[in-house]
């Protein structure tokens, strides 16, 4: 029996397991699907990692370090190339390596941190050909910052979601011609400061509202055809245009990679497609917590190792109270949104104390208000924002004193000028 | 000299080679692509169809019901999936039902077993996700599904493992008549002589007769989009569910995949161009808008792949299986049921070559028995600890969505017939072909057959000549 396993050595696993042992948990172990701690960092190799976690900028795998060191420091065990293959209500992990075959190991908590993917080409449906040439953006960074290899030398890129903007960038920056990156949305997915020093300053141009249409070539990619979108993002007639590339980068939405969440019969949100959890990131499955992009997709790594901290001190307390024979207490405080705010992390709220509340909005606002409601309709707390983006997550604090008059609470947007 | 040449590496010169593979004759396939399975085998409905849909005393009917009789054995022997999941011919009005009771007598004068219609209550409960607007169906469970491309690549392998070769990238361009034999040559003018040709040549097979003189008949072809969903929607539905076929056609058809996908389509448009496999927008609305007539409840949003596949139509409507010319077999036209029909067209085309005096003595050391490919997915526990201590690399996940490790897809471009490309890998493999369609594993697997095939790594393709991966080294764009 192992008192706290994390599924997954990103910056979420390593950030829960430190803040796991940092309150009083010894008996922690990492599984890592990979070859090195740092999951996703390993291959952003640009920098803007950090500001805000150590007030300066890093690149992907120097912030990676930082956790690595702190975990080797602890003596945290790490198992690599070791992949996860199932776990039960019960906690029972069932992993596999090279070295120890399957085997399985028991925890009285788990922390599920495995991240999140792309979602790929075959989603969309685009007509055409299926030849080679295609590839996700993380993909194509992987081979670029990874491997050394270059996936192609004319780029379209379809979505302007972070990854695609920073390899819009990248590929330029290795001799590459992008020539257009195209967005569906009126308004881009990506952070405005990636929007800026990836295009802008590249001069290559965003065109919104537009889509990819059709794919032309039979054994590489020979070009593609883009269309301008209506309100109903239905191409328009008249619009199309044929852009010759060799390349197809997609960057059209990450999906949280929750497999085995799904074994160990843990509720998931159906707009985040991550668990629903509490205000310590625990899923209604007692004594399995949730971080990361396997919980949401987030814009920042440090927000990812915030949340972290969040969840390995919940697991922490969670084993605590095991050994204390302390049950569960108190009501829980279910968080709604209505629409214009798409979801929060947590969904619940079960103690009596503080609460950071993040939550994302699902169209583009300006000079808006953020009003916390109680069941009955009265708002407990407003918060004015001057704007609001999809692209760009939110958050605001519940005081303990709220949270004592709700049952529920309902997250509305205000939009102030109409 | 080679006693028979099959022209063609579909699912049926594959079939036929494992036939001919039982005797004591020098065989080789030749293909024009760089794998095996890659014209409309690849992309079908996989199916095993019972047999009710072809008319009475027609090759296809015959073939079709024989066919899928012999399925069992034959996937048993070569080591691939195939389940028994039955089908329903759905029909909303009294038309749909008046021809649901022809088809249901014509299925019982072809032989098929255990036909029935089914109304009500009991097809609700037989199919709980069927709209309600389906009023009757016509239950055959005989029907079945296999994995075409699977089968496919398991005859060949199979056939290659008890002593057929296999010439890939060999595309013919000319069949010269010398006295007693032919000489078959590629169009990069690679020669082989041999006494007896089948020509299994799928859209191609007009072409290649044409070479010695046949102009007796034309294959067109007929495209077919479909959409696939993720595995965890291959439970939707348990049985094939097709349409009542009307003057419009067949309509599409919903099942699940012997690989617990959803799959959905075919549309159908007949085309000029023999090499036109894209999809197109209206095709996919067409599928989604007949589907969700059929089945309540499809999460569309789970779709991981679409594809497009083109069936090899023959002009005279039934199956061409013929002798034009002494020692000359065609076998064209195999559309919808063919891959139903595959074992039984081997056997059929084994007796036209014993007819036309090829002497077959049996082999004293065949083996029909072929390892599954998906062996160890499907072991327990201990079974894959005993080998991963054997061969550490079974050990190691390589395809994350699908859980395929190092030891299989190493297992798969080692194996006869050896993969040597991303496609190929992930046909033999399932890796790549889950929900992140290759995101992660694609970089890997092509570290993987760069090593194993002695390659530098910009050299791997998806899928053959031409369809490289990378362009080159960083800093040398």
């Amino acid at each position: 029996m192992t008192d706290l396993v994390i599924i997954g050595g990103g910056p979420a696993g390593m950030s829960a397991a430190v803040a796991a042992y940092e309150s009083g948990i010894r008996d922690i172990m990492i599984l890592e699907r990979d070859e090195n701690l740092g999951g996703i960092l390993q291959q952003c190799i640009h920098n803007g990692f950090g500001l805000h976690r150590f007030g300066e900028e890093l690149t992907g795998p120097e912030y990676a370090w930082r956790y690595e060191q702190k975990v080797r420091e602890l003596g945290i065990p790490v198992k690599l190339r070791t992949m996860v293959l199932d776990i039960t209500e019960d906690k029972v992990i069932t992993a596999t390596n090279e070295e120890e075959g399957i085997f399985q190991i028991r925890a009285k908590a788990i922390v599920l941190a495995m991240g999140c993917r792309e979602r790929a080409k075959g989603a969309l449906n685009i007509a055409g050909t299926r030849p080679a040439g295609i590839f996700s953006a993380g993909t194509a960074q992987k081979y670029v910052n990874c491997k050394g290899y270059m996936p192609g030398k004319e780029v379209v890129i379809l979505g302007s979601g972070d990854i695609g903007l920073i390899m819009a960038r990248r590929m330029t920056l290795e001799g590459a011609k992008v020539k257009a990156v195209c967005e569906l949305m009126p308004y881009s997915g990506g952070l405005a400061r990636n929007i800026q020093q990836c295009l802008h300053d590249f001069d290559i141009p965003l065109k919104l509202s537009h889509t990819v249409v059709e794919i032309h070539g039979k054994e590489r990619l020979s070009g593609v055809t883009i269309a301008r979108v209506d309100e109903n993002r239905n191409p328009i007639p008249g619009t199309y245009e044929y852009i010759s590339c060799d390349t197809l980068l997609l960057s059209v939405g990450l999906i949280p990679e929750n497999e085995l969440s799904k074994c160990a019969g843990v509720d998931l949100d159906r707009i985040t497609n991550g668990p629903v959890v509490d205000q310590d990131r625990c899923t209604q499955v007692e004594g399995i917590f949730a971080c990361g992009n396997v919980l949401h997709v987030h814009d920042l790594v440090d927000f990812v190792s915030q949340e972290a901290q969040i969840a390995g001190e919940g697991a922490a307390a969670y084993i605590r109270s095991l050994e204390e024979k302390k049950g569960k207490t108190g009501e829980s405080i279910s968080l709604k949104t209505d629409g214009k705010i798409r979801y929060t992390v947590p969904q619940r709220i079960t103690a009596h104390k503080d609460v950071t509340v993040y939550f994302r909005v699902g169209d583009v606002y300006k000079n808006v208000k953020i009003n916390v409601c109680n069941e009955d309709g009265e708002i407990l707390f407003s918060k004015r924002k001057a704007k609001a983006a999809p692209g760009e997550m939110e958050s605001l604090v519940l005081k303990k004193e709220l949270l004592e008059r709700a049952k529920e609470l309902k997250f509305e947007l205000e939009e102030m000028d109409r | 000299m080679y006693d028979v040449i099959v022209i063609g590496a579909g699912i049926i010169g594959g079939m036929i080679a494992r036939k001919l593979a039982a005797y004591d004759l020098q065989v080789c396939v030749v293909e024009k692509e760089g794998d095996v399975a890659m014209g409309a085998t690849k992309a079908n409905s996989a199916i095993v169809h019972a047999g009710f849909d072809a008319a009475e005393g027609s090759l296809k009917a015959k073939l079709n019901v024989r066919g899928s009789e012999m399925m069992p054995q034959v996937t048993k022997e070569l080591g691939v999936k195939y389940r028994r999941n039955g089908s329903l011919v759905i029909g909303f009005d009294e038309e749909d039902k008046k021809t649901i009771h022809e088809l249901l007598a014509r299925g019982r004068k072809n032989g098929v077993k255990d036909l029935r219609i089914v109304e009500g209550e009991e097809l609700k409960k037989l199919e709980p996700a069927l709209s309600d607007k389906v009023s009757c169906a016509l239950h055959a469970p005989t029907g079945a599904i296999v994995c075409p491309y699977e089968l496919a690549i398991a005859a060949i392998g199979n056939a290659m493992d008890n002593g057929v070769d296999l010439e890939l990238d060999f595309e013919v361009s000319e069949i010269r008549d010398l006295s007693g034999c032919y000489g078959v040559i590629s169009a990069t003018g690679k020669k082989l002589e041999t006494k007896y040709i089948v020509n299994a040549a799928g859209l191609y097979t007009d072409k290649i007769a044409k070479m010695i003189g046949d102009l007796s008949f034309a294959v067109h072809p007929r495209k077919g989009e479909y959409i696939l969903l993720d595995k965890e929607c291959g439970s939707l539905v348990s049985h094939t569910v097709f349409r009542t076929p009307t003057k419009m056609g067949k309509g599409i058809l919903i099942t699940p995949t012997v690989d617990q996908n959803l799959l959905l389509g075919p549309t159908s448009v007949d085309r000029e161009d023999k090499e036109d496999t894209a999809a197109t927008a209206e095709g996919f609305a067409e599928i989604i808008r007949q589907a969700k007539e059929n089945v309540e409840g499809i999460p569309f949003g789970k779709t991981i792949t679409s594809f497009c596949g083109l069936r090899a139509v023959g002009s005279t409507g039934d199956f061409i299986i013929n002798s034009p010319k002494e020692r000359f077999i065609n076998v064209a036209g195999i559309e919808s049921p063919g891959l139903s029909a595959t074992p039984a067209i081997a056997e059929y085309v084994w007796e036209l070559l014993a007819a036309q005096g090829l002497i077959f003595v049996e082999k004293s050391d065949y083996n029909p028995i072929r390892k599954p490919a998906h062996a160890f997915r499907e072991a327990s526990m201990e079974e894959k600890n005993e080998i991963i201590r054997k061969d550490r690399s079974f050990g190691k996940v390589v395809c994350r969505c699908e859980s395929i490790t190092e030891g299989e897809i190493l297992e798969a471009i080692r194996t006869n017939p050896k993969a040597r490309d991303l496609d190929g890998v992930k046909r033999r493999t399932r890796a790549q072909m889950g929900r992140c369609q290759g995101g992660f594993c694609g970089p890997q697997i092509v570290e993987l057959l760069a090593r194993e095939l002695n390659m530098p790594y910009e050299a791997v393709t998806k899928s053959g000549k031409g369809s490289v991966i990378n362009m080159g080294r960083t800093k040398e764009v």
